[in-house]
């Protein structure tokens, strides 16, 4: 494509030669393309998307030239899946309006999520505090500050229990953003809804569990690489048959966009990450239609509206097609991709925050029109703090007027067809299997992270995004440019420095009221069961029904698999 | 000619949220500083020390967790005890307006919040940590 510019600008015309004598005898592309080259254009007039892939000014049939219907684009519902993986697509079901939410203690989050139900939200999604995630119970010495900060403090069965505490666990489909503490966070899910007599094998929902990706850009581990790869795939094995609905992984390209990737990184090494896992559960001796199906994504909805939708419509087509080319899935389960959006947390400004409601209108548009399955529009005061009740009703609203007010859920996939998407659609996809490639040399996703690749091409492309804005390359309203001085400011969600006092007394309660004995016992089992080759989840569940915490439970498993030590790169 | 100055950009707490980190770290480099990165998951402790073993001009701490208003103070107050008070303590993040102030009261010398511009940083760093390599 970028010959096809110079191209054009090499066409003999002067730059500054008037239409009339450079368009003598021309007409239809050629003349157009005169007329364009000899018009002057508009200041900072930008010929690349926000991830810096070049654009033309125009698309046009020539560039559909290789584009096969029947082969690259199919119908809804019908492999590729480019056009969406439905056939009825929101004409059968809307997305779910999913809020991601979590701060402070159980009870607090717990009301939260009552009042985001009572407004029409459709499934719950919990944000975990940092302490949750990294397997520290809410009194170690490194939760210090951090207690029910960026999300709910969870440490211990009856925090669970208290959180989902009036919600029917039967009915209800929960999405848990939590990674290396993720079998810990099932468990207790499970056990939760044991005690309000909900069968496991009836639980709904989705685990994060994408330890890959915190190597890469979210930074959130305890083990290195290979044992999470082995927790993950007894987890895939045990949800198959024991929580046969639930979604074990959500392999997320979110957290690598917000550490400052292109739109085609987010891509590639998402889609790079999900083939591992596949990898990893046919390399454990599972047959790959007994655990694709369950494999869901998660993507970020970023500002540059139609390279995010051609990054979804070319996400589906690559999995599908690798899915029945090269790992030979014959369930068609197994070659849908579907997918959880959220709007980019990185876009949002300090600056004018108000303005971060268009900017998440357009952004979750684009996902609707990229034919997400469930998506989390962001609060305008998040680039600060954890949003405030109000604010996270405007998010969910936004997502209610596009559903149903827009049109845009009327008509499926309609950008399918559109020169210009189609075209970028299939640029993406060339991009990501140029990657593919690239990590393929490494020797894998796992032999990549080792060597720093994804870290470094990530920091890469995050450097020059910022050095653009800083050299006003590139306009961000109200940063760069149309700046003003605030005059209000906007009221904040703040976390009271006693809901970590609050929260260690019940962590330390919880400790006292138990059998210790038993929870040590259970706790070594966990141990030497790492040491051998049992699936892990069962022992998990014994470690939760015999009152571990998550801190404990994490730690059990430090003497066999070791910490993680991040190669610092900069 | 005055030798660099030197800068420990530091990422203490739980939080792995490194781009900021990262991208400080790359303007100052470009604009001369010698540049140390502690990674990721450090605890006060251990950037006190590095910062003294480093014999750095400068600490630029990023956390954007919410543990702003525990790891700056529990930082400086550290510096202080050690007697390395004259490091520069600075940083930004997912910091509220109304926390920025509390900070400087407890000795950060410089508070960035989101969307400030690299040069403005680049520009306090030459200025307030340049002074110790003057002295």
């Amino acid at each position: 494509m970028d010959d096809k510019v110079k191209k054009t600008k090499t066409n003999g015309h002067p730059p500054n030669g008037k239409a009339k004598d450079s368009s003598r005898g021309l007409s239809g592309e050629a003349l157009w393309n005169a007329q364009f080259e000899s018009t002057p254009k508009r200041p900072g007039a930008i010929d690349r998307t926000i991830s810096d892939h070049p654009l033309k000014p125009l698309y046009g049939p020539e560039d559909l030239a290789g584009i096969d219907h029947d082969r690259d684009l199919g119908y809804p519902g019908e492999y590729p899946y480019t056009r969406g993986i439905h056939p009825t697509m929101y004409r059968g079901r809307l997305w779910t309006m999913r809020q991601f939410a979590g701060f402070g203690t159980a009870q607090q989050t717990n009301e939260r999520f009552h009042f985001l139900l009572a407004q029409g939200q459709t499934g719950l999604s919990v944000a975990f505090d940092m302490p949750a995630l990294m397997g520290y119970d809410s009194d170690h010495p490194r939760a210090l500050g951090e207690v029910g900060k960026c999300g709910v403090a969870i440490a211990t069965l009856q925090d669970m229990q208290d959180l989902m505490s009036g919600i029917d666990l039967g009915r209800i489909s929960t999405s848990m953003t939590i990674n290396c503490t993720a079998p810990v966070a099932l468990a207790l899910y499970i056990v939760t809804a044991e005690s309000q007599g909900v069968p496991q094998d009836k639980l709904s929902g989705t685990l994060q569990a994408d330890m890959l990706k915190e190597y890469i850009a979210q930074k959130e581990w305890i083990y290195p690489p290979e044992p999470s790869m082995r927790i993950i795939t007894d987890m895939m094995s045990y949800c198959a048959r024991h929580v046969p609905k639930w979604n074990t992984i959500s392999i997320s390209g979110y957290h690598i966009r917000e550490a400052g990737s292109t739109a085609a990184q987010e891509l590639a090494f998402t889609l790079a990450v999900g083939f591992a896992y596949v990898e990893a559960g046919i390399a454990a001796g599972m047959d790959v239609d007994e655990f694709a199906p369950r494999l869901s994504f998660f993507f970020n909805a970023h500002s540059d509206f139609f390279e995010e939708i051609a990054k979804y419509r070319a996400a589906r087509r690559i999995w599908a097609r690798h899915m029945r080319e090269r790992y030979k899935a014959k369930n068609p389960r197994s070659w849908t991709m579907r997918f959880h959006t959220q709007t980019a947390g990185c876009s949002a400004t300090a600056q004018q925050a108000q303005n971060n409601i268009m900017r998440v209108a357009f952004q979750a548009l684009g996902a609707v029109l990229g034919g997400t399955q469930s998506l989390h529009t962001n609060s305008l005061d998040e680039v600060l703090a954890l949003p405030t009740e109000e604010n996270a009703q405007i998010a969910l609203r936004t997502q209610q007027i596009i559903a149903y007010e827009t049109g845009a859920a009327n008509v499926i996939d309609p950008l399918g067809g559109s020169y210009f998407v189609e075209k970028l659609t299939s640029e993406m996809e060339a991009a990501a299997e140029e990657y593919f490639e690239r990590i393929a040399e490494f020797g894998g996703v796992i032999p990549a992270i080792h060597a720093g690749f994804f870290q470094k091409e990530i920091a890469d492309a995050s450097y020059r995004y910022q050095r653009e804005i800083e050299n006003g390359e590139r306009i961000i309203v109200g940063v760069n440019d149309f700046v003003q001085e605030e005059a209000e400011s906007i009221s904040l969600l703040n976390i009271d420095r006693a809901v970590e006092l609050e929260q260690c007394r019940r962590v330390q309660a919880f400790r006292a009221s138990r059998d210790g004995e038993a929870a040590q016992r259970a706790l070594e089992r966990l141990t030497d069961a790492a040491r051998g080759d049992d699936n892990l989840m069962p022992h998990y569940l014994n470690c939760v029904r015999s009152k571990a915490t998550l801190g404990e439970i994490s730690e059990a498993l430090v003497p066999v698999f070791g910490r993680y030590r991040e190669p610092a790169v900069i | 000619m005055a030798r660099p100055i030197r800068i420990l950009v530091a990422k203490a707490g739980l939080d792995g949220h490194d781009r900021g980190a990262k991208v400080i770290a790359g303007a100052l480099r470009d604009a001369g500083c010698e540049v140390i990165y502690t990674g990721l998951h450090q605890t006060p402790e251990q950037v006190v020390e590095a910062a003294i073993q480093e014999d750095v001009d400068g600490i630029g701490l990023s956390v954007l967790s919410g543990a702003h208003m525990t790891l700056f103070p529990r930082i400086k107050e550290l510096l202080v005890k050690e007697g390395a008070d004259d490091i520069v303590l600075f940083g930004g993040g997912t910091i509220p307006p109304e926390d920025v102030k509390p900070l400087l009261a407890a000795g950060v010398a410089g508070v960035f919040t989101p969307g400030t511009p690299m040069a403005t940083i680049v520009d306090f760093v030459r200025r307030e940590c340049g002074k110790r390599v003057g002295a």
